[in-house]
């Protein structure tokens, strides 16, 4: 950012933009772009979802309309758009790739990642991908129009029987975004292995690189999967393969099975880094060490092994067997037990604590309740008797936006705001910040709130219309959105002030002395190369200290 | 830079590969959905050659940084690390090709008959080339193994390039087999599922054999012109991991294809 331009001046040799943004090797360079990046992602995604309310927030067809009929493709194309923008190149891309390439190398006190260059390598694949996936929204497509409709989950036939370019270059888009995903967990498994500070044995290895290393793993197991999936896609789609038709003795269940073993633990690989990012900033401002630090790691790991054992959990309706429905069931709901773990530990850090409602501390309490409120709908789907009614509802899309949106967005915005004054060597304005918290806390709950009681009412999901009696709730809903909206735009207003006017920090633990993890022993910002000399032990080890 | 690096890790000077290496796998994959769409196959091609460009001088930057000492034991061990893990990666990409084949073949769809081999299917008889063709592969492995033991415990450079020589000679031997097959095949690629799922799955296979033939033939012009030391040969230990690999591979894909699936 501007303020580290001035920094690295001091250092003598100063690349030039081209060098230093482009052919970056440096791991918080890297993160930094990737931040940028999914907030421009981010943005165009979150704006579908505001022309989609915009749509919804009356009976009938208002806005997307061609030859003054309603225009379902527009409205399959923007859900499509906003799941794999969403999925794929926003919330992993900021949390794994951002905040894990900025700090993850700090907090082990490693002195880059274990391959630099292969680290810059996965960001811009992931432009790559995100470019064609963009480019996906506008060449020929489905229904004789622009773009792919067929969810971001390419469900097979519709997938493999959609005309035009359209699908072929999303699928591409996924290739290269797990390429790009997979090249990133080798180099975060490498490093936190290989690069741990003198002395800092696992078990004292804070939790958001333990957060980093579990969702690598999962991308490392997962993604090629879904990789072999979408290659079958391709083949059907263009060579005539029949692993997904019918007639040529294939399976469309079969893509529904390898999608879920990669979109189960997907969900877990987008919220377990918001998970460490929470874990310190909730003892960070309850000036209290984290409660339970040895099973908040376990718990992570229990919740990322047991995300390999539920996918048939999002396909209850296909026509399993009742056996396979109750084993899905039962393992579906054991992930309770570590997710449980995880919770009551930050509330017991909490329990005593001198809490100091700062920024980051709202958003992460936002983030405690929300999550929960998303985990136990959760528990609530899993069950397969009551899956069947509420399948493909709007119950279903307050349960994963509770997750998703709610969960793990509100850890961005927690990250950010409690590290954005290391990044960029200034503070935002505390004023603002809160109230962002308080608009899209209160948007985006007015937003999907409603949902639980369109989707116990019978609303499904993806269509562009409704009949009359879901009209109320729809109503309520758009106009959380463009609150949420509103907030949004504010977030981009305040990141812009403090980058260019915010209040400057000189000291290195602006948050107190229960932040206390290597990256607060640096300036703001951090020089172009951080521990040149690798820590000792008494700068992270502050067990004995409080 | 103004300050001194204390510590043994590898820090790298900015590149231009990667940014260009994306770029040509952008071209690539743009390339490819045109040709599939039957536009022009330019693009496809032009991406290619960035990315085969990049590949080249990506990996030559590497071999020069090993040469200046750049991969000191703790990065060696980081570059192993991250072979494995790379493996670790394609297993789960195999695992894909291997579950669409047990599914089908353990619950077969009517439309071929709900019997495996589907109804119809002549498939190939595994005691016959496919059977050469393990052994084939598997004295290649073991030409390369002995290629390593070579170098590791001896530092016999004659045994390293014969071993070499062996194991990529064997190799080729396979995928021309393994093509000689192919054009023999009494079914056809698309339309049936045994097809889709032989052809993919051994064909990712073949495209896996002569990527590690390559990697070896890599390692085997770096030997000729003197490189790999006993204590540093990380570029010959991953392709021999990666041969390994490929082997594995094989047994698990003429166990369940060509035996059981047969």
């Amino acid at each position: 950012m501007a303020e580290a331009n001035t920094d690295l001046t001091h250092e003598g040799k100063m690349p030039n933009f081209f060098t230093r943004w482009f052919m970056s090797t440096n791991h918080k360079d890297i993160g930094i772009l990737y931040i940028i990046t999914a907030a421009f992602f981010g943005f165009i995604s979150v704006a579908f979802t505001v022309y989609m309310r915009l749509e919804l927030m009356e009976p009938g067809v208002q806005f997307m309309t061609i030859d003054g009929q309603p225009n379902g493709h527009l409205w399959n194309v923007l859900i499509t758009g906003h799941g794999i923008l969403m999925m794929f190149f926003v919330v992993i891309p900021a949390l794994f790739g951002g905040f894990g390439n900025y700090f993850m190398p700090l907090m082990i006190g490693a002195p880059d990642m274990a391959f630099p260059r292969m680290n810059n390598l996965s960001y811009w694949l992931y432009v790559a991908g995100a470019s064609l996936a963009t480019l996906s929204l506008i060449v020929p497509g489905g229904n004789g129009q622009l773009g792919s409709g067929v969810g971001w989950v390419l469900y097979a036939p519709l997938s493999t029987s959609e005309m035009g370019m359209s699908m072929d270059l999303a699928i591409f888009a996924v290739h290269l975004s797990g390429a790009s995903s997979i090249l990133s967990a080798i180099n975060m498994i490498t490093t936190f292995l290989n690069m741990r500070a003198p002395g800092m044995t696992l078990h004292k290895t804070p939790l958001f690189p333990w957060s980093i290393l579990v969702t690598a793993f999962l991308i490392l197991l997962s993604l090629p999967v879904l990789a072999g999936a979408i290659t079958m896609l391709l083949t059907d789609r263009n060579f005539g393969t029949a692993f997904f038709d019918a007639a040529g003795g294939g399976d469309p269940v079969l893509y529904q099975h390898l999608l879920w073993f990669f979109g189960h633990p997907e969900v877990y690989m987008i919220i377990v880094p918001g998970f460490g990012i929470v874990s310190h900033i909730i003892s960070t401002f309850s000036k209290k060490p984290i409660f339970g630090y040895l099973p908040m790691i376990y718990a992570m790991i229990a919740i990322g092994a047991l995300g390999f054992v539920v996918w048939a959990h999002h396909m209850y309706t296909v026509g399993m067997s009742v056996t396979q429905q109750a084993y899905f069931m039962l393992a579906t709901m054991v992930i309770a037990v570590p997710t449980g773990i995880k919770i009551f530990s930050w509330i017991a850090t909490m329990w005593g604590g001198s809490i100091e409602f700062k920024t980051p501390m709202l958003w992460c309490l936002g983030f405690l309740f929300l999550f929960t409120v998303g985990g136990v709908t959760g528990i609530v789907l899993a069950q397969a008797g009551v899956d069947r009614a509420y399948h493909d509802t709007y119950y279903v899309v307050a349960h994963f936006h509770y997750v998703m949106s709610l969960g793990a967005v509100f850890c961005i915005f927690a990250g950010i705001y409690y590290w954005i004054g290391k990044m960029s060597g200034r503070q935002y304005p505390e004023w603002a910040g809160k109230l962002h918290f308080w608009l899209m806390f209160i948007g985006s709950n007015v937003t999907f709130f409603p949902q639980h009681f369109l989707g116990r009412q019978g609303m499904p999901r993806r269509y562009i219309d409704y009949p009359e009696q879901f009209a109320l709730w729809n109503y309520v809903s758009s106009l959380g959105a463009f609150l949420s909206f509103g907030s949004f735009l504010l977030f981009f207003g305040i990141i812009f002030y403090t980058i260019f006017w915010g209040k400057k920090i000189k000291e290195n633990a602006y948050w107190g002395i229960h932040a206390d993890t290597l990256e607060w022993t640096l300036p703001n910002p951090p020089p172009e190369h951080t521990f040149e000399t690798l820590p000792t032990r008494d700068q992270w080890d502050k067990t004995q200290q409080h | 830079m103004a300050h001194e690096k204390n510590h043994d890790y590898h820090i790298l000077h900015p590149s231009i590969w990667p940014f260009l290496s994306a770029l040509g796998a952008f071209t690539l994959l743009f390339g490819c959905v045109l040709f599939f769409h039957n536009y022009t196959s330019v693009v496809m091609v032009l991406g290619l050659v960035i990315v085969l460009y990049c590949m080249y001088g990506w990996w030559s930057d590497v071999v020069t940084e090993s040469h200046v000492g750049d991969h000191t034991p703790v990065v060696q061990i980081g570059l192993k690390y991250g072979v494995i893990m790379f493996i670790t990666s394609e297993v789960m990409f195999f695992s894909a090709w291997f579950w669409s084949f047990f599914k089908h073949a353990l619950y077969p769809m009517e439309a071929i008959g709900e019997v495996w081999p589907p109804v119809g299917i002549e498939t190939f008889d595994p005691w016959h080339l496919p059977l050469i063709n393990t052994l084939i592969l598997l004295c290649s492995g073991a030409a390369a193994t002995w290629a390593h033991h070579a170098i590791a415990h001896e530092n016999n450079r004659k045994d390293l390039v014969n071993g070499l020589i062996i194991a990529i000679l064997l190799g080729m031997l396979f995928t021309i087999f393994q093509a000689y097959e192919y054009s023999h095949a009494a079914f056809s690629f698309s339309g049936n599922i045994y097809g889709a799922n032989f052809f993919m799955a051994t064909g990712f296979h073949g495209f896996h054999v002569i990527v590690g033939t390559i990697f070896l033939a890599v390692c085997l012009i770096r030997a000729l012109k003197g490189h790999f030391t006993p204590e540093n040969h990380i570029g010959f230990e991953a392709a021999a991991w990666y041969w390994h690999f490929v082997d594995v591979v094989w047994l698990f894909l003429f166990a369940a294809i060509y035996i059981w699936g047969s």
